[in-house]
């Protein structure tokens, strides 16, 4: 419920590491590794491709009831007068609440300017929002009585265009206005004096789209409680997130309140935080004394459950004759919808290019809709779609290409943390690299061709700036017969973190892969982990991990030591046997009798912090060729080259799994995702897939590359890794639309680029 | 819709179910008198959608016997009756694909069709491709390409890949691609899942296996 700023670029580091005893102290960092980084096929994937696999949607608990959810159907509105009565006659109804209802009240959105609204709010701010919740036996007839409710409504003036909103006549989400938060202006240096001096000097604004994450399993919950101790399954990305704020909302210890989350269908963001839908399942199974399942739809994902907000961004770049940007102001609007959270993120300006004399002033602004959330990067694919598309108009400006002129601004520095170096900087080896293997400079040359279909190429690049919090704690146990246990609360959100957990298992303690059982992301049986973002669950829990296994490897070769007398310093561990150095002999673990009277070893792993006056962050450029076709402003991405620096590939499979991930997102959110509110109604009119175009298999360039960019960094934490899921998508779109300027001589500065966008630039570029 | 309500018999708020059905058995009856075969056409009172029906089902080689809704879909039938939860609902209107399932060999939608529907057809769903334990190569070629992310979408994507490689045992890329375009993916593993489909592909022509 508590909305953390997830955009804010002012508050950089997650909490502090907290001093636990003993000092957790991450392990040397590894040399050459065996199992880490190999192409390891998931050690789920039987479940997953066999349809065994339990996701929270397919949890059917004994007696378990069926919630429906009573949404307003207005972009603003009051409830009048809700009416139950029908519907409570109807078959199967166990237990109605409206707005009316005590639990009602239960404080949402809780800020440091106190709860924006409630459960079931009567003032209703968006289309959707929920009023009412039925629970039945079965899923058809709850959502009958859901239908049977009959709720009056005043409808009241409402804005959903949120350049508009910001105006002072606009109509009032809430008492303090629509800007609930000030403007935040950071800057250093001189901008103004600074464009006075400069060689070229570029002006433009761009508009991103609103982007819900749309994930394939929608949000939703099955509670029940038990002698007043709550049981959740969710699917979340963080269970230990859904459970302290659960314990708010309930005013409950947080060891009465369990959240599990095993297999999960995506989240992209949207599943970082508790649902309403939770809160109502729990309340409606303490009405019933049964367990409740609360499902939402597909439409409340496009409509209520999160989404990138669309941002406007007017960016002024300088730069001197040899390249080397001088200057930067940028002014950024989002829409936060109808509760405050931060809508855009300056970061990229103000760090990814070496630059003195910058300016981000950032605005959010509140409208009549469902409310942003994180989303992949959250502020910085919008960032990138303006800053990438700057750069490459300045190169154009001064003649220069666009890799060059970015390869002049590369920096070794964090500026934005007072100029602490970074502990790997790949940024220049992304694109160096990225260009060769593209062959961008043949590519680049080659004419746009004479028929109607343009071909072209372009580059973007980007960074991620969250180095994680660094806080968890993983523990593993080595059984008698030499198996392993690896316990930790992180959600695998479809990554393959738990594949991963196996192999850096194996890899310390040389057992297979196949010996290693992951027991993970359940709040009452499982260590704490932060939730599963940021792309920081690798390199946060991987090194707690390593640290577990060291403690149990080091107490295994002691015991085996004593048994086998031997000098500790001529064993090692392979294959799930003890070696002897100048010996043949191998020794099973399950054979040692020290382990057989133990039954198992216990290794518990904490994160060291993060390293001291060093920054650890990924970097990314991104290569594509698209064809536009200039008759039917089509456009298709027909090839691809990502290239990443996020330190070491844990898992080569899963590596180019995500970066595949990441551009088919960046594909979407370039060409045709765009959420469409009808602005005489404030109601959606993207609400389904057909509507709301997502990348399909007929989108996704077959021509595609993966290039890992592995600078062998040895000082962001003991894995070598430094966060892929966001840096991925970051560069994409804006790398999408370089390539359709360079195919057609024009320039779409509004995203998605659809076919209208093409044949007005094209149209507009003939009467210049 | 509400042009016709104003004109027949419905009255300005459009046609009521009652009013849509006899409209619709009213033109079929003229459509066969006109056919020269004049059957009588009993005046069936409408069915109230929620009310049990007995249907049989084959799934997977079994048959079940079952009293449903005549508005219950395939997949919530799938689901809930029979718990075979492997078929996922991802939008419950016809628009992913994730509940892909084979009717008579043929991918289709299974929450755009009606359990009634799917009477006297054989339905294969992800449950009915394995041999106990074992999986078939194309679930095999899923995990050995890595060709989902967090999975929900896996068992129709398999589905959509099994129904193609049915009619296709042989497919180019452009096949693959376009058989495949009715299984969105968030998580966005289109690259990976060519190469499974294209591996289980030269695998079934290699070996026959299933």
């Amino acid at each position: 419920m508590r909305e953390p700023n997830i955009y804010g670029s002012d508050t950089l580091e997650q909490e502090g590491t907290p001093e636990f005893a003993p000092a957790a102290a991450d392990l040397p960092p590894w040399g050459k590794t065996t199992v880490v980084g190999a192409p390891v096929p998931r050690i789920d994937g039987h479940d997953r491709v066999g349809g065994t696999a339990v996701y929270t949607r397919d949890i059917a608990l004994p007696g378990m009831l069926h919630a429906a959810i009573v949404h307003c159907p207005h972009a603003h509105a009051m409830v009048k007068r809700i009416d139950v009565t029908a519907a409570k006659a109807m078959p199967g109804v166990r237990a109605i609440i409206t707005c009316d209802s005590p639990e009602a009240k239960i404080p949402w959105i809780l800020t440091g300017q106190g709860a924006f609204s409630q459960l079931l709010d009567p003032h209703c701010r968006y289309e959707g929002e929920e009023v009412a919740a039925v629970a039945a036996e079965t899923p058809l007839q709850a959502a009958d009585a859901a239908r049977a409710i009959v709720v009056e409504y005043e409808v009241l003036p409402m804005v959903v265009d949120y350049e508009a909103a910001t105006k002072p006549d606009a109509p009032k989400l809430h008492p303090m206005g629509n800007q609930p938060s000030p403007t935040r202006t950071s800057q250093r240096g001189d901008v103004q004096a600074a464009f006075a001096k400069a060689d070229a000097v570029v002006e433009r604004t761009f508009r991103t789209p609103c982007e819900p994450h749309v994930p394939l399993e929608v949000h939703g919950s099955v509670a029940q409680w038990d002698s007043g101790k709550l049981e959740v399954w969710d699917s979340t990305q963080g269970v230990y997130a859904v459970r302290d704020s659960l314990a708010i909302a309930f005013k409950l210890p947080l060891s009465s309140v369990r959240v599990v989350s095993h297999y999960m269908g995506g989240g992209f963001g949207g599943k970082l935080e508790l649902g309403k839908y939770t809160v109502i399942a729990a309340v409606l199974a303490r009405h019933t004394g049964r367990a409740v399942k609360c499902a939402t739809t597909r439409e409340d994902t496009m409509r209520s459950l999160g989404n990138r907000p669309a941002n406007t961004i007017t960016v002024k770049a300088a730069a001197r004759k040899d390249g080397s940007l001088v200057a930067l102001d940028a002014s950024l609007l989002g829409a936060s919808g109808a509760y405050p959270t931060g809508a855009t993120s300056g970061y990229l300006f103000l760090d990814l290019y070496t630059c003195a004399n910058v300016r981000v002033v950032e605005t959010s602004v509140l409208i009549n809709a469902g409310q942003a959330r994180a989303f992949r990067a959250p502020g910085y694919p919008q960032a990138a779609w303006a800053l990438e598309q700057v750069i490459d108009e300045l190169a154009a400006k001064l003649g220069m290409d666009p890799i060059e002129l970015r390869l002049k601004n590369i920096p070794t520095v964090s500026q934005l943390r007072s100029g602490q170096p970074y502990t790997s900087t790949g940024l220049s080896a992304c694109l160096k690299e990225g260009a060769e293997k593209f062959g961008w400079d043949s590519s680049r040359k080659r004419p746009a061709g004479k028929s109607h279909l343009k071909r072209g190429i372009g580059v973007a690049a980007g960074m991620w700036g969250s180095p994680g919090g660094p806080n968890a704690t993983v523990i593993l146990k080595l059984y008698a017969d030499g198996s392993v246990n690896v316990n930790s609360g992180a959600a695998d959100i479809g990554t393959g973190t738990k594949t991963i957990f196996a192999q850096v298992a194996a890899e310390e303690l040389g057992v297979p892969v196949e010996r290693v059982r992951i027991e993970y992301a359940d709040t009452a049986s499982t260590q704490y982990a932060p939730s599963s973002g940021g792309s920081q669950t690798i390199l946060v829990n991987m090194p707690a991990l390593r640290t577990a296994a060291a403690a149990v490897k080091a107490e295994l070769l002691a015991l085996a030591a004593e048994e086998l007398k031997q000098d500790i310093s001529k064993l090692s561990v392979r294959d799930g046997n003890i070696e002897i150095a100048g010996d043949t002999k191998k020794v099973p673990f399950s054979a040692l009798r020290s382990l057989g009277q133990r039954q198992q070893l216990v290794g518990v792993g904490r994160r060291a912090p993060h390293p001291a006056g060093r920054v650890a962050l990924p970097f990314a450029a991104h290569f594509a060729e698209v064809e536009v076709n200039t008759r039917t402003g089509a456009v298709r991405v027909v090839r691809y080259v990502a290239a990443q620096d996020s330190g070491r590939v844990m898992n080569a499979l899963t590596f180019e799994n995500q970066v595949l991930g990441g551009v088919t997102m960046g594909i979407g959110f370039g060409l045709t995702e765009q959420r469409v509110l009808d602005r005489q109604t404030g109601k959606l009119a993207s609400g389904s897939w057909h509507d709301y175009k997502i990348p399909t298999a007929m989108d996704f360039p077959v021509d595609f590359q993966c290039l890992p960019i592995d600078p062998q960094d040895t000082e962001c934490n003991s894995t070598g890794a430094k966060g892929l899921g966001e840096p991925a998508t970051i560069p994409a779109a804006a790398a999408i639309a370089n390539a359709v300027c360079h195919a057609i001589g024009a320039r779409v500065y509004d995203a998605p680029i659809t076919p209208a966008s093409i044949v007005n630039a094209l149209a507009s570029k003939g009467r210049k | 819709m509400s042009d016709r309500g104003k004109q027949g018999p419905c009255g300005p708020q459009g046609v009521s179910r009652r009013g849509f059905l006899t409209t619709v058995s009213s033109s079929a009856a003229a459509a066969a008198v006109v056919g020269a075969v004049a059957p009588t056409v009993a005046e069936a009172a409408p069915r109230d959608a929620s009310e049990p029906t007995p249907i049989v089902l084959h799934v997977n080689g079994r048959k079940y016997r079952l009293a449903v809704e005549p508005r219950e879909t395939l997949i919530s039938v799938l689901r809930e009756r029979l718990g075979l939860t492997g078929s996922k609902p991802g939008c419950e209107r016809g628009e992913c694909g994730a509940c892909t399932v084979l009717l008579d060999g043929s991918t289709r939608y299974s929450c755009m069709t009606l359990a009634v529907e799917a009477q006297g057809h054989i339905i294969t769903t992800i449950e009915g491709l394995a041999d106990g334990e074992e999986l078939s190569e194309l679930q095999k070629a899923f995990i050995h390409e890595d060709a989902y992310q967090c999975g929900f979408c896996t068992p129709g994507q398999v589905m959509a890949a099994e129904g193609l490689l049915r009619k296709n045992p042989a497919p180019t890329m452009d096949d693959v691609r376009l058989g495949m375009s009715g299984n969105l993916c968030r998580c966005g593993a289109y690259g990976h899942i060519f190469k499974a489909v294209q591996k289980a592909a030269s695998t079934r022509r290699a070996g026959g296996a299933k």
